[in-house]
């Protein structure tokens, strides 16, 4: 690893001061910046331990949703009462992600700065806009299994690979951050960012700001609810799709539907267009593959993830109907 | 090799020595005071200032599970957290479980039912067992398989290391 200075902010304000630095970066539960900064794809020369604020409660708020502290752990998150009686599928998509050393580590902030898992990212010999812009994308035409089939472009093809952010965009959780002009609040679908031509932005926080908690609405969609991940084996393996599904019903109709699907976009991918289409209509197999089609409208493939637009849309009409029958998982 | 990254880190100023500092930590009971850089991580820690090199390095990347050891007492890959960040925690490793000569009751249903080939993976093996008991998030076969998901074995010794992890949970043997 690559020599680098290192201090411990106490509060919310110093810690705002450090990262300004030229070249700092925050360090939270560590498990994805020092294995980047291991093989030199991320390199800041000012790391900022944040993990003495306390910033790691999580309670109720007074709108009647919970905030999670932007330092409470995955696992810690997962396993609250808080979010296991009121926010079921959250606690689901945590415990479906990495494993129980890396959750025991991980932060609720950290996860959602997570960055991608494209083999040429991490591959410091190939091009990639993403970690030297302008360098060019070897996944376009190279291996591209794992990678984005929504909202990509010609500059990028990679995935934000996070469970637990598409359990929060399916929550429209928002996220508060404080940097030198403040705070604000930033709500989930605007949180990250698509690739674009800046694809070396992952999220529209900015890099004086940090992240001090994460906070979801009052309903949390505890009855009808399922995290469905399809992965390479059972457990310990990114999502290839994933999908955060959340119905209100009222007998078998539908009042409200919120979907979100994991490992297919550079973000938790949201059509809420495509939602409305069930709002009102009986919850059958028919209605939710005609909102599964309208999910993937626009859908591209690059050779080897073509496979992945399919499974896609079977897995959006499994996991409705695994809500709608009350099976949390798979 | 470029290694510019997109963050234009090379422009600013890093220390070229390490730059030590005093760092306190808390390992199997013991305080001790070490002079560290602060890239050093736990695991490095452990095994090269402390000589404590049961605890083993696989592949650095909180992939395998071989530096899996108890932060107050749940599991955390060792690889991936600096020394700096741990101080004043309880650090266990596999060299602190055994008591006046005794071996911890999960190290000896590591050897009772056979659960090892190269022993390698072993160490982490047993710390994650523990932890396991410790977290008292497993209920069902299919939970241990899952929680334990994060301990790779090459020589496949799973279906005993399971058997261990099962006797563990019902003798409640956590630490
Ligand atoms: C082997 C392995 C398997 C994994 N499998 C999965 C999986 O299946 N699913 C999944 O979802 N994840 C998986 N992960 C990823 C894991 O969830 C993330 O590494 C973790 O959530 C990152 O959190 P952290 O606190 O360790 O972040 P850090 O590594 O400390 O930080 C990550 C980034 O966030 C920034 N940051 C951290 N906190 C803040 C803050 N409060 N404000 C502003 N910036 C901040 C840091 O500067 C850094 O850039 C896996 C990781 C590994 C190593
Ligand atoms: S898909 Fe994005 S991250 Fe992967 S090589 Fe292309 S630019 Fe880099
Ligand atoms: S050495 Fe830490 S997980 Fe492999
Ligand atoms: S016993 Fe050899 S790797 Fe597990």
């Amino acid at each position: 690893m690559r020599p680098f200075t290192f201090t411990q902010s106490q509060d919310v304000d110093t810690a705002v001061q450090e990262v300004s630095k030229e070249g700092a970066k925050f360090i939270a539960g560590g498990t994805n910046l020092l294995d980047l900064m291991k093989i030199d794809v991320m390199s800041p020369s000012h790391l900022v331990d944040i993990t003495q604020i306390a910033l790691d409660t999580i309670e109720e708020t007074e709108a009647g949703g919970i905030r999670l502290g932007a330092l409470a752990k995955n696992a810690d998150t997962a396993y609250h009462e808080l979010v296991e009686t009121r926010y079921p599928l959250l606690s689901h998509a945590i415990l479906a992600g990495a494993t129980a050393q890396l959750r025991n580590m991980a932060t609720d902030g950290g996860n959602l700065l997570q960055r991608t898992r494209c083999y040429y990212f991490y591959d410091t010999h190939t091009p990639c806009n993403k970690r030297e812009p302008g360098s060019g994308c070897s996944a376009i035409q190279g291996y591209n299994r794992d990678l984005a089939i929504l909202g990509t472009s010609e500059h990028c093809i990679a995935t934000h690979p996070s469970d637990m952010c598409v359990a929060l965009a399916a929550l429209e959780a928002t996220v508060q951050v404080t940097g030198k002009n403040g705070a604000r609040s930033i709500p989930f679908a605007n949180f990250h960012r698509l690739p674009g031509d800046t694809p070396h932005l992952d999220s529209n926080l900015q890099p004086d700001e940090i992240i001090t908690a994460i906070e979801l609405p009052a309903n949390g969609f505890a009855t009808h609810y399922t995290y469905l991940k399809l992965r390479d084996r059972a457990s310990y393996a990114f999502a290839l799709v994933s999908v955060a599904a959340a119905l209100e019903l009222e007998g078998n109709t539908v009042k409200e539907a919120r979907i979100a699907l994991g490992g297919v976009a550079h973000k938790p991918w949201r059509v809420p267009q495509a939602e409305a289409l069930l709002h009102g209509q009986q919850a059958t197999r028919e209605n939710f593959q005609k909102v599964a089609e309208a999910y993937l409208e626009g859908a591209k493939g690059f050779g080897h993830n073509d496979f992945k637009i399919e499974l896609a849309k079977r897995a959006i009409v499994r996991a409705l109907e695994q809500a709608t029958k009350k099976e949390a998982t798979a | 090799m470029n290694t510019q990254n997109s963050l234009g880190a090379e422009t600013a100023v890093r220390p070229l020595l390490p730059e030590t500092r005093t760092v306190t930590l808390r390992v199997n009971g013991t305080t001790h005071q070490l002079q560290l850089a602060p890239w050093t991580s736990v695991l490095d820690a452990l095994r090269e200032h402390l000589q404590l090199t049961g605890t083993k390095k696989g592949c650095d990347h909180g992939q395998c599970g071989a530096c899996t050891v108890l932060l107050n007492g749940k599991r955390i890959n060792s690889c991936l957290t600096l020394a700096v960040m741990q101080e004043n925690k309880e650090i266990t490793t596999v060299e602190g479980l055994a008591q006046n000569g005794e071996l911890h009751p999960v190290q000896q249903a590591f050897i009772d039912h056979d659960a090892f080939q190269c022993g390698y993976c072993t160490p982490g093996q047993i710390c994650s067992v523990i932890g396991l008991v410790n977290e008292g998030k497993a209920k069902t076969l299919d939970d241990i398989k899952d929680l334990m998901s994060g301990n790779v074995c090459r020589c496949g010794a799973y279906v005993n290391i399971v058997k261990v992890a099962q006797e563990a949970l019902e003798k409640n043997t956590g630490l």
